[in-house]
């Protein structure tokens, strides 16, 4: 029973010692996110382009350059602005759930924000951020060259209530709390690891299809028997889920 | 150790719902300013949540507790951890006239670096041209307007070959704005490449540079050419210039030669340099364009040559004047002794590492 991470975590530590983890966005959904933002930048010109129609009725002079300037200050500080104010979020980060924080887990500062953005120059190159993407995908913290040069991330934001572990508990007779040095043996035996894995089990089993959920109950029941011998008293009649969810009631639910 | 989650969970619920709130406030209003007792309180709620996290790192937990105590527990960090040394309400005069300068003379050597590159382009370009080789002035000025002679050039615009620009001076002023600055912005940001973009961009800027000056010079047409240039030239390559210094900047920060520190370290205490550098070539930039668009295009009868070159050599004087002395007076009445709460308040900073 080994725990595997599915996606790139950047783990910080904080200067008390505790680390934590971050979740690093991928280069799949920070596309997505920066076509959001084109559309975006693309709606606000279109939008101001018509303001500038009024000011061209006054000097066509004038309001063709006010046009050009509106048109490269959108493009080029749309990100700064909304990334700056938002904290590291535009509206295409925003939909994609995206933000970019700072490498090391401190407050972004706008040097970054600027910074990250003057380089999407050299990421654009050749075309359509190719040399951003590669760097993307080779750097350890998915970063392109933008925040590797202003030491940002950027991360999925993903709003989550504080879990809840009503699965825990049950009213049913539970075979194995009974016997004291069982779980004491089982305690000792299962790994923090170990424990965990089966506690995941139990706790998203709702989430499971019910296939999968006999075939996972009855991986991990087979793995505990392998690990602590059971009286034959106290699985007597036990299904493999009920067996797993009696061990992590007593496990976690311990008084 | 095994502990009782459901009475972690619920015991953590109310504290952590706070901090989450307290934080929501935060991120959804950037001028929110908090009273000292909700600072304390975002502290202690902050370091009872790293805590909790620190004690589930050691115990099995779930994913999902772990994962939603981390991201409450690095919002909150990230709040608290701020390096900036002190906020202070932007001055944009006093930033031109004084940050600019001391952030540009704190990289010098970069400076020289990129001067040095468009010298050596600008030779290059020169001496190109003078091996007088068919196709070479189309390869090195693909310009249209520079493709002829320049005898005949000057002898169209002394007659107002320019005269059509004035319905669109404002158009033509922003359209030079915004490719200078796209062009300095590339150069700064090809410094990404360890300098060689930058480096690259400014010996090509010098190679058309020196090879327009020489095509001119040889005619016997430096007059013009030193009216037409000088007004927006003594501008626009200084800041072309400047842009190319912090290219090189960024470039050094990344190879770090002779240097201990870590890179992230490395490209944190250059970064906000560069976001003011590149702040000063868009303002000289902006004057740049103005000019070349409304008085460089005018020459001989209309603005007498003497009078564009005194111009130019007046906007050279207060630019060099402004960048080796800008800033030098504050920093000199700033040499006092500081205070203990001045001075910066950075805290320990947290290691990184990345997980594939």
């Amino acid at each position: 029973m080994n725990g595997a991470h599915s996606r790139h975590m950047l783990a910080l530590e904080t200067a008390e010692g505790v680390e934590f983890r971050l979740p690093l966005a991928g280069p799949i959904s920070r596309a997505a996110a920066w076509f959001i933002d084109t559309l975006c930048v693309m709606a606000i010109v279109t939008l101001l382009g018509k303001a500038v129609t009024i000011l061209s009725l006054v000097s066509e002079d004038v309001g063709s350059a006010f046009g050009a300037l509106l048109y490269f200050a959108t493009a080029t500080g749309y990100s700064m602005l909304l990334e700056w104010n938002w904290r590291g979020q535009t509206i295409g980060k925003r939909l994609m759930r995206l933000r970019v924080v700072d490498a090391e887990g401190n407050r972004l500062v706008l040097s970054q924000v600027v910074v990250r953005n003057l380089l999407r120059a050299a990421d654009m190159l050749p075309a359509g951020y190719a040399v951003g993407g590669i760097a993307c995908l080779l750097s350890n913290k998915s970063q392109r060259l933008g925040d590797l040069a202003a030491n940002t991330v950027v991360i999925y934001v993903e709003p989550r209530e504080f879990p809840e572990l009503d699965g825990l508990t049950d009213s049913h007779y539970n075979s194995i709390r009974g016997q004291p040095r069982l779980v004491a043996r089982l305690r000792q035996a299962l790994s923090p690891e170990q424990a965990r894995i089966v506690l995941d089990a139990v706790l998203r089993r709702e989430q499971l299809a019910p296939d999968e959920r006999v075939q996972l109950f009855r991986l991990l029941a087979t793995d505990l028997k392998l690990l602590v011998h059971f009286p034959e008293e106290s699985v007597l009649g036990l299904s493999d889920e009920r067996l797993v969810l009696n061990v992590v009631e007593c496990l976690f639910n311990e008084r | 150790m095994i502990v009782h989650l459901k009475n972690f969970v619920d015991r953590e619920r109310q504290a952590l719902g706070e901090l989450s709130a307290l934080l929501k406030r935060m991120e959804e209003d950037p001028a929110l300013v908090l009273t000292v007792a909700e600072v304390e309180r975002l502290d202690f709620l902050y370091h009872r949540a790293a805590s909790a996290l620190a004690k589930l790192s050691s115990l099995p937990a779930t994913e999902d507790v772990r994962e939603h105590l981390s991201a409450v527990v690095a919002r909150a960090h990230s709040e608290l951890k701020d390096p900036r040394v002190a906020r202070h309400r932007f001055h944009p005069v006093a930033w031109f006239l004084a940050g600019f300068p001391s952030a540009l003379r704190r990289h010098l050597g970069a400076l020289g670096l990129a001067i040095a590159v468009t010298f050596v382009g600008a030779a290059f370009g020169a001496y190109a041209l003078s091996m007088n080789q068919p196709d070479v002035k189309e390869v090195l000025l693909p310009f249209s307007h520079l493709q002829g002679g320049p005898t005949e050039r000057v002898r169209q615009e002394e007659q107002g070959a320019s005269k059509d620009l004035a319905t669109r001076h404002s158009q033509f002023a922003a359209h030079l704005m915004v490719n200078n600055i796209r062009v300095s912005a590339t150069a700064m940001a090809f410094g990404v490449f360890f300098g060689l973009g930058t480096i690259v961009m400014l010996f090509y800027n010098g190679v058309i540079l020196g090879a327009v000056v020489f095509d001119y010079v040889a005619a016997g047409q430096s007059v013009f050419l030193a009216g037409w240039l000088l007004p927006h030239g003594t501008i626009e390559i200084p800041a072309i210039l400047v842009a190319g210094q912090a290219g090189c900047v960024l470039g050094g920060a990344l190879l770090g030669w002779g240097e201990s520190t870590p890179l992230s370290e490395r490209l944190r205490r250059v970064g906000p340099d560069l976001m003011t550098l590149m702040g000063g070539v868009v303002v000289m930039l902006v004057w740049a364009g103005l000019v070349e668009s409304f008085l460089s295009q005018y020459h001989e009868p209309v603005v007498p040559y003497a009078a564009k070159i005194a111009l130019g050599l007046a906007e050279l004087t207060g630019l060099v004047l402004l960048l080796s002395l800008g800033g030098r007076l504050r920093a000199a009445s700033n040499q006092k002794p500081k205070s203990k709460t001045s001075q910066r308040r950075y805290m320990k900073r947290p290691r990184s590492r990345g997980h594939g």
